[in-house]
């Protein structure tokens, strides 16, 4: 399927979830934060969040910074 | 009583806040923190992807610092909070300091769109601290909006300048009620005492300590100006005189008056 994921396009493997996605991608970084569709979705819910083609996503967390 | 740094409901005693970016490894962030005891730190915001690996920036931070979330990276006031909220859903906390820069070249804020950003989230609930060119419409109006306190600038973020803006920065201090605290531009602890000494309540350092040969060091060589301008600004009282005046007595000199 095809998502926006932080401002780029991607060809994913299927995810139904936002759970399964955050999942796939094994991302080596302890604390995200997550913005579905332009909404902040809490961790507790990212798996009841039902992803479509073309959504956007971003994933972000905290860097040093001044 | 102590004296100390009041900021929404914190009582903070180390004036000396600390920026967390440019550091050449996150273990010597851990360092510099726990060694100059800052109270109040730093961090950004970033898009994260497969290849990013975890820099731990929060492991590094220790856990009784207030994290205060730069806005850095926003060209108005949408973005900037739109960065506030996401920083807020990470669960650490609800300071900010809100960054407006559509100037690459001598990364100078935005006032108007600082001072947008600043009137929603502060009705938000956020503890907002403003970096602004320093003004003092401007800073009346960001207190109106609701800041925590307000962030001027001594010289441009990095540019190691020290505060090239003193005069700006002095009437803010003596008309806002708010905390002032300098932040960006400071390169030498010189300078940070010197806006100690002229009534600042805070200053933020990060250029200077995290490119500095030795940052540990560098740190305590900015917590001990920031506490040594405090501690003259409240007790000192020194007037500067046009002529001298002898600090050893005029009388009994080893030598015959002629």
């Amino acid at each position: 399927m095809i998502l926006r994921i932080n401002g780029q396009e991607e060809n994913v493997p299927r995810c139904n979830t936002l759970f399964e996605l955050i999942s796939a991608k094994d991302l080596k970084v302890g604390r995200i934060v997550v913005e579905h569709n332009s909404g902040i979705v809490a961790k507790e819910r990212w798996r009841e969040v039902v992803l479509n083609e073309k959504d956007n996503i971003e994933i972000v967390s905290f860097v040093g910074g001044g | 009583m102590e004296d100390t740094l009041k900021i929404a409901d914190k009582s903070i005693r180390n004036r000396l806040f600390i920026g967390t970016g440019k550091f050449p490894d996150k273990a010597i962030v851990k360092k510099v923190l726990e060694q100059s005891r800052a109270e109040v730190v730093t961090v950004a915001l970033r898009r994260v992807d497969a290849d990013s690996i975890d820099d731990n920036i929060l492991d590094n931070i220790p856990q009784d610092c207030i994290i205060m979330l730069n806005t850095s990276g926003a060209r108005d006031a949408d973005e900037a909070i739109r960065i506030a909220r996401l920083g807020k859903a990470m669960g650490c906390g609800n300071w900010v300091k809100i960054e407006v820069i559509p100037d690459n070249k001598y990364l100078l804020p935005d006032n108007t769109e600082t001072l947008k950003a600043t009137e929603v989230l502060s009705k938000e609930g956020f503890v907002t601290l403003a970096y602004m060119s320093p003004d003092l419409s401007m800073a009346r109006r960001l207190v109106d909006a609701g800041a925590g306190a307000v962030m001027p600038l001594g010289s441009p973020i990095g540019s190691n300048r020290g505060l090239k803006t003193e005069e700006l920065v002095r009437i803010m201090v003596s008309e806002i009620e708010i905390p002032v605290i300098v932040d960006a531009g400071i390169g030498w602890p010189s300078e940070a005492a010197a806006c100690m000494e002229l009534g600042c309540d805070g200053v933020l350092v990060n250029t200077a300590i995290a490119t500095a040969r030795n940052p540990v060091a560098a740190a305590k060589a900015f917590s001990l100006a920031v506490a040594a301008g405090r501690t003259a600004y409240l007790d000192s009282g020194i007037v500067a005189n046009e002529f001298a005046d002898p600090s050893s007595p005029l009388t009994g000199f080893l030598r015959d008056i002629k």
